[in-house]
């Protein structure tokens, strides 16, 4: 059945109302404190007597929509309070991505994300097909079948490094940037975040995906009412798949600048391997939390996020099956074709790190950060109710 | 709302559903059980009479009620659930609890240290003054302590005390999520053991010949049913909503009241068994009453409502004069008392107004305070007469003997002079701004209820003990508080009432 209108809350679209109503939201979220041991978003919250933009900027990055709160709360809409905390939170963590992206203009990427998306793929195949026709001389070189499988043939190392090296190396410059303008905006220093403690505890609550589990035995209720880990699962398999095609990646390098040994390297060598391993990863993760996404209670979901997760859940799928089709392929004449839709798939997922659902983990990180810096500061002594 | 929409967490008994089967329109099997039979089968002509015919009949859908409606499913009894509210507002004023008071001999998760049972009946005998049934009591207390290993195995989930909780650390056991969540976690359960919930289905009477139940008229959809079952539990709740009943008890000055819980409970399970010859107990004058925001809603205004400032500040009525001593004891000692003071000041208002110093030592109010530079504009921006309101301030900071401020011990800043005294966290109010909160007694439960045996059964006037018809919860909890409160004795009285009755009548059907 659709959304009863009823129970939906209505959100401001403009920036400086929605902050007054995620004030409001939380100023009375404040004098409840049930939901204290969901997860961190409560106890940064109890931190606080008021909401201002800057709080409710890293309260957002802290949640996960996971929509405990909401079934738990007992001023949820139609009740006068209308509260619902993970829709606040996901509309105001949804602007917190355009407000950090660096350069500024580009933060429009985020309005249409799986436009941008779908353009950026169809770039990334472009760019990447004038490169291998480029050095291959003429078309026909793309459809010829190499025994050795070697892609190289189809763009040398050297271009493809130079291209990804240059696209990556602005990635990273955006990436830093945003989350410069976090931390800034978060009222930290530099030098905090680089307290050990921090990170470890931030690093442990990442691997583990601790606000994910709810008691750490039955998981977060979502997509529906009841708790389930199905979402941690599906996360885990993307995150470490992820990891896995990068650590793919730095070994394949590590083999080509350190011991000059030249790929294609062989289906049990530690590149090949892990990179395996990953995308298959990379490929049941998202799709998992794409089925899971779908099936989500329309009351908790996030509709100014629905865009951009789809749209990353999708180039990162593409960007396994295809990986994982020129593996199987590369000594068919199929291999040119696919060394171009993979590695298109890959430019466009590197292009759109900055702009699109990946900076949820920088921002999500630098808050659990954050959090772990706050809980060893001196806090309120309110007394007791 | 959503057709799969059965709420809960998992738990032990009932694991969290495979992630495999996780689906937005797919109802568990006895989920789609009660939808179907959520429309009377009127082809059927067995059915035609009585769609909702069961074994054991629980009327209300708190936390006794469910409780009751779990063990007696689990003991193998068809059971139907009336509640009156709708789904989003299920739960009675258990969606609006925390946590339960446990006894427990040895740490237990999440309770720290122990609360023997002589210290939890020692507690309970301050508070009713002595006036509670030994026998009832002492047996909630002790079997309090299994009740949570019992509420885990049905999926409930504890946290450690709250923020601004920790004085109950050792003696409460708190909800994750609170009591929406808990209630939502019981539901489930009883879903997932067939139990039938009729949403927005009223019990108006009960048809009793003998001292025996027969039947309820329920009232749903616009129509009224009869739904005949071998045994009743009646679990729903006081007559807190009921502002007719409160106004003839309380006179006029109930217009004034703001009910802190559901809407729902309007005592009328509580009339019918008094007018079927149930035998009454508790004074209806008695009800649990707090002091809290003046602009909180109606009902249903729940924990956020309180105002938690009183003793630090000064609470002035209507005419701009104090009452009470504000400092007498720590705020969580006193908050049930002050409901009561303001109910007879005049017009059932106060105002409790504080300077800048104490801002960020109490737990947050749910509205700002009214706020000005000047105790003049404050009084001006309150509607209280000004110049009586500046010479109480004035007379009140006069007397103010310095001292060493400790918001979390009995401090020694007090008043000299005055009539009332303050006799802690006596500070001048003179640092600007100021604030000021208004405040009506808000009440959160009534203990008329009807008398019951240990085994939950409802004694009658008569002498005689109705052998199918058994309370739970609130409804029956004047047996053991018969005034005051200890916080989260409710929800013991009403899980292990609750339990009792669900298995009594249960064992009754069975026999």
């Amino acid at each position: 059945m659709s959304k009863p209108d009823q129970f939906v809350l209505r959100l401001p679209a403009d920036t400086q109302a929605l902050m007054a109503e995620g004030a409001r939201q939380m100023g009375i979220c404040n004098s409840c404190r049930y939901c204290e041991g969901y997860c961190a978003v409560f106890p940064a919250m109890e931190r606080r007597l008021e909401f201002h933009g800057t709080d409710l900027n890293y309260l957002a990055n802290l949640c996960h929509s996971c929509g405990e709160c909401y079934y738990a709360c007992q001023y949820s809409p139609p009740h006068e309070f209308a509260i619902h905390i993970p829709q606040l939170l996901g509309a105001i963590r949804a602007k917190t991505y355009r407000q950090y992206a660096w350069p500024a203009p580009l933060a429009n990427l985020f309005d249409s994300n799986g436009l941008f998306v779908a353009v950026a793929l169809m770039a990334g195949i472009a760019a990447i097909l004038l490169l291998a026709t480029l050095f291959a001389g003429n078309g026909a070189a793309l459809a010829e079948a190499r025994p050795d499988g070697s892609f190289y043939a189809v763009i040398p190392h050297t271009a493809m490094a130079g291209v990804f090296g240059l696209v990556g190396l602005f990635v990273l410059v955006a990436l830093l940037a945003g989350f410069m303008k976090f931390w800034r905006d978060a009222g930290e220093n530099l030098a905090e975040f680089t307290r050990p403690f921090a990170l470890a505890e931030t690093l442990k609550d990442i691997a583990t995906l601790k606000y994910l589990d709810g008691d750490s035995q039955v998981g977060c209720t979502y997509p529906g009412e009841q708790p389930s880990q199905a979402r941690r699962w599906f996360h885990h398999l993307t995150f470490y798949g992820f990891l896995l095609c990068f650590a793919a990646t730095l070994v394949g390098t590590l083999y080509h600048y350190g011991f000059g040994w030249q790929a294609p390297y062989g289906f049990y060598s530690l590149p090949v391997l892990l990179g395996t391993l990953g995308g298959i990863g990379l490929a049941i993760g998202p799709a998992g939390l794409w089925w899971l996404k779908v099936r989500q209670d329309p009351l908790t979901a996030s509709p100014e996020q629905a865009g951009m997760d789809i749209a990353f859940i999708a180039l990162l799928i593409l960007t396994s099956l295809s990986g994982l089709a020129l593996l199987a392929g590369r000594e068919s004449q199929w291999m040119g074709s696919l060394l171009i839709l993979h590695l298109g798939a890959v430019m466009a997922l590197f292009i759109s790190l900055p702009y699109g659902k990946f900076v949820h983990g920088i921002y999500r990180g630098a808050a659990l950060v954050k959090y772990a810096l706050e809980r060893r500061r001196p806090g309120l002594d309110l007394g007791g109710d | 709302m959503r057709s799969s929409a059965l709420s809960c967490k998992a738990s032990a008994r009932h694991p969290p559903q495979p992630w495999f089967r996780l689906g937005r329109s797919e109802p568990s099997a006895p989920a789609k059980r009660i939808s179907r039979t959520d429309i009377p089968k009127q082809h059927e002509s067995t059915t035609m009479k009585d769609p909702y015919a069961c074994d054991v009949l629980v009327i209300g859908g708190g936390n006794a009620a469910l409780c009751a409606a779990i063990t007696a499913a689990e003991a193998g009894a068809k059971v139907t659930l009336l509640e009156c509210a709708p789904r989003h507002y299920r739960g009675g004023n258990s969606r609006h609890t925390r946590n339960i008071r446990t006894m427990h001999r040895a740490p237990m998760h999440p309770l720290i240290e122990a609360y023997p049972e002589e210290e939890y009946y020692q507690d309970l005998l301050k508070i009713t003054g002595g006036n509670t049934n030994e026998e009832l009591a002492r047996h909630v207390i002790r079997t309090s302590e299994p009740a949570i290993a019992w509420m885990r195995a049905h999926g409930v989930r504890f946290q450690p005390s709250l923020g601004g909780t920790l004085h109950l650390g050792r003696t409460n056991a708190f909800f994750l999520g609170g009591g929406k969540a808990l209630v939502n976690c019981y539901f489930h359960a009883a879903e997932l053991l067939g139990v039938k919930v009729l949403y927005e289905a009223e019990a108006v009477d009960l048809e009793v010949k003998n001292n025996r139940f027969t039947s309820a008229i329920v009232r749903k959809d616009g129509a009224e049913m009869r739904i005949g079952a071998r045994a009743v539990v009646v679990a729903a709740g006081g007559f807190e909503s009921n502002l007719e009943w409160l106004e003839d008890a309380w006179g006029p000055a109930a217009k004034n009241f703001l009910i802190r819980g559901t809407p729902y409970n309007m005592g009328k399970m509580l009339r019918v068994l008094h007018q079927r010859g149930a035998e009454a107990i508790g004074d209806p004058k008695q009800c649990h009453a707090a002091a809290i925001d003046a602009r909180a809603p109606k009902f249903d205004g729940g924990i956020v409502s309180r105002v938690d400032c009183v003793s630090l500040g000064v609470v002035l009525n209507r005419d701009g004069l104090r009452f009470y001593d504000e400092g007498e004891d720590f705020w969580p000692k006193r908050y049930a008392i002050w409901g009561r003071l303001i109910a007879m000041q005049p017009d059932q208002i106060g105002y409790c107004i504080i300077d800048r110093k104490p801002i960020g030592r109490f737990m947050p109010p749910v509205f700002p305070g009214f706020k000005a530079n000047t105790i003049a504009e404050l009084a001006q921006k309150l509607g209280l007469p000004v110049d009586i309101v500046v010479k109480t301030i004035a007379d009140y900071n006069a007397a103010v003997v310095p001292g060493q401020f400790d918001h979390t011990i009995m401090d020694n800043c007090h008043t000299r002079g005055l009539a009332p005294e303050k006799t802690h966290w006596a500070l001048k109010i003179d640092a600007p701004p100021y604030y000021g909160y208004p405040l009506r007694p808000g009440i959160t439960f009534t203990y008329l209820g009807v008398d019951v045996t240990p085994r939950a059964q409802i004694k009658m006037k008569s002498g005689d003990v109705a052998e199918n018809m058994f309370a739970a919860g609130e409804i029956m909890a004047g047996n053991i508080l018969s005034k005051g409160y200890l916080a989260g004795i409710g929800i013991t009285i009403g899980t292990v009432f609750g339990r009792i009755a669900g298995e009594e009548a249960a064992r009754h059907v069975k026999a």
